[in-house]
């Protein structure tokens, strides 16, 4: 029997110190024609544009045909780094849906996660479909289909999923120093998927289950300037540390249960991580870690609720800056500007 | 013969109503509303006005939109285009800072809009479409949750700014928030119930300036008065089934509810529904107004009335699809027949 040696256990979270912070609230100013709803994504580029991928208008099932089509429903738009508008990405996009997240690359091109289309979309800064990772369902299944059921032609153990880029209501994607694509899949699957830069599948890793190497629900990813891979899996209350290869490295708990997640860029690099409420519940947690890469907290701040420096449900955190952090809340429908004060 | 079992049925459910009530006489003001091309109401769901005058209509049109209107009927301007919330409109009320608030069923949100159109607080959730359409309940509602509504019906406010939902048509109960959105206390539960402290289908609320809580407890044919910490305080079963309420503002308030006729129009209905009670808070009826008719001047299924001025009140229409602004002259002496 194996056994495994060197394994870092790291209990954070209690007593841990609270970091002072100032928020504006809605701090983008949307046009007329576009209304901000469930804030899922919000991301910065190396300019400073703020880009929000927003859960907006209505999501559509049309009728009177052999099968429901499903449309519409979610927008990106992009801002200037004051907060003015500057122009909508991907209009009208056949992969938007139910925005679930937005990153910027290193070369500022924009990824688009939508779980509902279970697309990940990247643009290239012009903002022209550049790489399309996975494909929409042709149909909807009315009601929808069981989140523990089969990915189609799937096989393997629960929640794995196909090798391949079909995806099952994915939530995140990262990226390591050579471009390499890594995809956190995500509600209906429990893996994290690797492609390289040209959208190649390498592998994937992962199935549903609370063990080592194991995910419930996998709902963000980062990697450090090293290539370790950072999984937030809210559903066993942990984030796993991997290598690029998809080995096990280490552990981080005590953090609650961590939805989001951002690593901050630059020589001394520092994990952010959400413990967020979920929209029914605002008398509890919402509450988010600041880390080192080691797991140790170096603080905490906010709280459940619809004032300003509370939370509902952060779905998105940026950190391009390691004090000047946006949020961005599915609960309440609003991107947070952030200031953390302190050392 | 069947039929006549069948109305003597509806009519048993029915509590008797008040007799010997004044009638209001009131004109309705013609062709008031003035939309521009192209600009349509669908179901009128609710009307409120504010301090300025304005007024607000919630409509289910191809999208469920929220139109603003002046004074004189004007079309203003078009609030919360391709919101998140809007799929099945409800509601509207305006708080006493202006501010809309929006409550939509289809999506089971409770929108708060500054008066510049802009959404500042949402209550309830959305359920994500992703997670597909949820068959419709059979059997027993789930367990109530805090902030999460079943088919929210209306909205209304203390003077200290404490919020009240009326929830609903799967709940059937009241919910009370702090001003910031946080839970203090319910009245009624997800399941239906007769008796004091229980609801079938809160479909309208208001709230009076001492803070007690009117509700339109409509599939009970009653309106049910509460404290302002929901503690019951009386029932009157005597104004037919209330549809939706009204308190107007100003050191003597009034209490406005609708005895609407049913979506339908059943054979027999228009006979004994379609009036609006205009009554004191403690209960007593001072007159009534209106009539089920598919003509200007009668009402096809109110659905919600503003009474901001007791004597100017508004009301949305389900099936006309049309708002009405109505102004009520003195009562005449002549009593209505008892029907």
């Amino acid at each position: 029997m194996r056994v495994l040696i060197c394994v870092l256990f790291f209990c954070a979270a209690a007593g841990a110190q609270d970091i002072p912070f100032d928020s504006v609230v809605n701090p983008l100013n949307f046009p007329a024609s576009i209304t901000l709803g469930e804030a899922a994504g919000v991301a910065t580029d190396s300019k400073g544009d703020v880009f929000v991928y927003t859960r907006t208008g209505h999501p559509t099932i049309s009728i009177g045909t052999a099968r429901p089509f499903a449309h519409g429903g979610s927008r990106l738009v992009e801002f200037d780094r004051t907060g003015k508008f500057l122009r909508e990405i991907g209009h009208e996009s056949y992969g938007f849906l139910v925005a679930q997240q937005v990153r910027i690359d290193a070369q500022d091109n924009i990824w688009a996660v939508d779980q509902m289309s279970s697309m990940v979309i990247k643009f290239d800064p012009e903002g022209h479909v550049q790489l399309l990772l996975g494909r929409k369902s042709e149909s909807e299944t009315v009601p929808a289909r069981p989140l523990d059921a089969p990915a189609r032609g799937g096989r393997g153990p629960a929640g794995a999923g196909q090798q391949s880029d079909i995806f099952s209501r994915p939530t995140d994607v990262a990226w390591d120093a050579a471009g390499d694509i890594y995809i956190a899949d995500g509600f209906g699957n429990s893996r994290v998927a690797k492609f390289d830069k040209n959208g190649k599948f390498i592998k994937s890793c992962g199935s549903r289950g609370a063990m080592q190497g194991q995910f419930n629900s996998v709902r963000g990813i980062a990697l450090d300037a090293q290539g370790n891979v950072y999984v937030a899996d809210a559903g066993n209350k942990k984030i796993q540390v991997f290598d690029g290869d998809g080995n096990f490295k280490s552990q981080i708990t005590g953090v609650g249960a961590p939805a989001a997640i951002c690593i901050s860029p630059g020589p001394r690099q520092v994990l952010y991580s959400s413990n967020s409420n979920p929209p029914e519940d605002i008398d509890s947690n919402g509450e988010i870690y600041k880390l080192d890469l080691s797991g140790q907290v170096i603080g905490r701040f906010g709280m459940a609720g619809k004032l300003p420096k509370e939370f509902s449900a952060v779905n998105a955190i940026d950190c391009r800056r390691e004090n000047e952090l946006y949020v961005g809340e599915t609960g309440n429908w609003r991107v947070q500007k952030l200031t953390l004060h302190g050392k | 013969m069947v039929l006549a079992m069948l109305c003597a049925g509806s009519a048993a459910a029915q509590k008797a109503k008040a007799q010997n009530v004044p009638e209001i006489p009131y004109d309705s003001v013609p062709n008031f509303i003035k939309l521009p091309a192209n600009l349509y109401l669908g179901e009128a769901m609710g009307v409120a006005t504010n301090s300025k005058g304005h007024f607000y209509v919630f409509t289910r049109s191809a999208n469920t939109r929220l139109f603003e209107f002046d004074q004189t009927g004007t079309f203003v301007r078009e609030i919360g285009e391709g919101n998140y919330g809007f799929e099945f409109a409800h509601s509207v009320r305006v708080d006493s800072e202006d501010n809309i608030w929006a409550v939509d069923e289809g999506t089971n949100m409770v929108i708060k809009f500054n008066p510049a159109g802009k959404v500042v607080m949402v209550l309830g959730h959305r359920p994500d479409a992703v997670a597909g359409m949820l068959a419709t309940t059979v059997g027993p509602a789930p367990p109530a949750q805090k902030y999460l509504f079943g088919r929210p019906t209306d909205v209304a406010w203390d003077p200290q700014g404490n919020i009240f939902v009326s929830d609903g048509y799967v709940n059937n109960r009241v919910v009370k928030y702090d001003k910031n959105g946080r839970f203090l206390a319910q009245v009624g539960s997800e399941k239906a119930g007769t008796g004091q402290n229980e609801l079938t289908l809160p479909h309208g609320i208001a709230v009076d300036a001492k803070g007690d809580v009117y509700v339109a407890d409509r599939s009970n044919h009653r309106l049910q008065v509460f404290d302002n910490n929901l503690a019951f305080k009386a029932s009157y079963d005597n104004i037919g089934d209330s549809w939706t309420v009204c308190v107007s503002p100003g050191p003597h308030q009034y209490l406005f509810t609708s005895n609407s006729n049913p979506n339908g129009n059943g054979p027999g209905t228009w006979d004994n529904t379609g009036e609006i009670y205009k009554m004191e808070l403690d209960g007593k009826i001072l007159g009534r107004f209106g009539h089920a008719s598919k003509q200007p001047g009668g009402f096809q299924v109110v659905h919600m009335m503003d009474c901001r001025n007791p004597n100017e009140i508004f009301v949305a229409e389900i099936e006309s699809w049309r708002v009405q602004k109505l102004l009520l002259k003195p009562p005449a002496a002549k009593l209505s027949a008892a029907k």
